[in-house]
């Protein structure tokens, strides 16, 4: 049983994708300017990265090893174009905003690297748990990111006031620079920093 | 059968392409009744915006249909084209502005020089809304409008009161301007400071501008000056520069000039 805990939970802290192994990195600065389409893009990203662990693991004894790239290429894109029909049916409104990031979720090198790293050598149960929990750690990252970019850059959570800004009669200016790009490098670079704080082992040697 | 076989590859590669393709056109097809639901939907509370309709608590559709007419014009000559004229491609229902514009038989390459919204194409023919009043007269017109920003393309609507003067609304359902900067045009405290605003003179001049900073109310082209959002300066000049380009001679100009003729003609 806690093999299977371990799988689930360890890319959250321990061994997180984007924290540790700093990847994906390029969608987690773009769409964190609101959390709105970010919990969509987590959700995308959940979805697309558990089946497609679990579906290379379950013919990973047939891939042969020549062409295996591109069979877990095809099953990935096929899944990324499922979740972005999906999207653009029932989130209209957030699908206008994602644009072509959840397009981009197949080069996002968690997945490609999870495929490759993981489900080619485990069992489907394990290989969709480990989807899961990466898709968590990845989705961690996401919102913690978004959360601060939109208090602080238009101080609205999720679209509702938390801050009144000082363009609508409150007190609040709003920091601009949370709403750029580079913000998002900033805060990854303190949740970075903090994680590792706490758990020493992460630090890389010189 | 050795897993590096020829035969092998050859068998897994089809046997994952067909599966895959299979779900992914699966998907498309099942989608794809409710996505242009949403696209329709989307572009009617667009064009409801931007003609200051409230729609909220009604069905949007429906005060659509009975509130608004489409006519579809050809930009050059401001002539209004008769039903019958309608192909496949050009009735309002169909109607895609970007589709149209690069299409070499309904689209036109627009000179440079003449090119400050910064579109290089532009269709021939165009779609406009008119709000229709109670008593079946047109009230406003909506027209679309598009430009260049710092990043996108803006696609949005302007609204004109029928003395062919007044914004009565804008608004833009498309653009991809740095949110909380550019991406403001969306702020609805700045859209609405457009209303009652004078696009045009009497003659049909454009005279709208959006400067930067604020706009001095003591001085006299106030009524039609609009705040620039402050930290966009490109994205600011960019909607100065499609108001400019869509409401003269290269946009509506042939179109509002027939307008205010037949208007001058029915007071005499």
């Amino acid at each position: 049983m806690k093999k299977y805990k371990d799988v689930l939970f360890d890319p959250i802290f321990n061994n997180n994708p984007i924290a540790l192994q700093i990847l994906g990195i390029c969608s987690a600065l773009a769409v964190t300017a609101k959390l709105e389409p970010s919990i969509v893009m987590s959700l995308a990203v959940v979805f697309v990265l558990a089946f497609s662990n679990l579906s290379v693991s379950l013919i990973r004894k047939h891939i042969p090893s020549s062409i295996r790239i591109l069979v877990e290429m095809t099953i990935i894109a096929s899944l990324v174009i499922v979740a972005d029909q999906l999207i653009k049916a029932f989130a209209f409104d957030v699908s206008k905003q994602l644009s072509v990031y959840v397009g981009l979720i197949i080069t996002n090198c968690i997945i490609m690297g999870r495929a490759e790293a993981y489900a080619m050598q485990n069992p489907p149960g394990m290989s969709f748990l480990d989807g899961i929990g990466n898709a968590a750690g990845y989705s961690f990252v996401l919102l913690f990111v978004a959360f601060f970019r939109e208090l602080f850059g238009s101080g609205k959570l999720l679209g509702y006031s938390i801050f009144t800004i000082n363009t609508e009669g409150g007190w609040y200016v709003p920091n601009g620079l949370f709403l750029l790009s580079p913000s998002a490098f900033i805060l990854i670079g303190l949740l970075i920093w903090a994680i590792r704080s706490w758990k020493p082992e992460q630090v890389e040697e010189d | 059968m050795s897993h590096d076989s020829t035969k092998k590859i050859i068998i897994v590669a089809l046997g994952v392409c067909l599966v895959c393709s299979v779900l992914v056109s699966t998907a498309a097809v099942s989608l794809s009744a409710i996505q242009s639901a949403n696209r329709e939907l989307d572009r009617i509370q667009n064009i409801l915006q931007a003609g200051d309709i409230d729609y909220t608590g009604k069905d949007p559709i429906e005060l659509y249909k009975e509130s608004i007419k489409s006519i579809v014009i050809e930009i050059e000559s401001g002539r209004i084209l008769d039903e019958s004229e309608y192909t496949e491609e050009i009735k309002p229902e169909n109607f895609n502005i970007k589709k149209l514009a690069s299409d070499p038989n309904f689209g036109v390459t627009i000179a440079p020089e003449n090119d400050i919204a910064q579109i290089r194409r532009k269709p021939k023919h165009m779609v406009i809304y008119e709000v229709m009043s109670k008593d079946n007269t047109v009230d406003r017109y909506i027209f679309p409008v598009w430009g260049f920003g710092l990043w996108s393309t803006m696609y949005g609507f302007i609204a004109l009161n029928n003395d062919l003067q007044t914004v009565e609304g804008i608004t833009f359902y498309a653009h991809g301007e740095t949110p909380g900067l550019g991406g403001e045009i969306d702020n609805p405290r700045w859209k609405s400071s457009w209303k009652g605003k004078k696009a045009l003179n009497e003659q049909g001049e454009v005279i709208m501008e959006v400067i930067k900073g604020l706009v001095d109310l003591s001085n006299t082209n106030s009524n039609s000056q609009i705040d620039g959002l402050s930290g966009s300066t490109i994205t600011t000049k960019g909607v100065d520069q499609m108001i400019k380009y869509w409401l003269g001679d290269q946009g509506y100009g042939s179109f509002l000039d027939i307008l205010r003729e037949e208007g001058n003609n029915e007071e005499v």
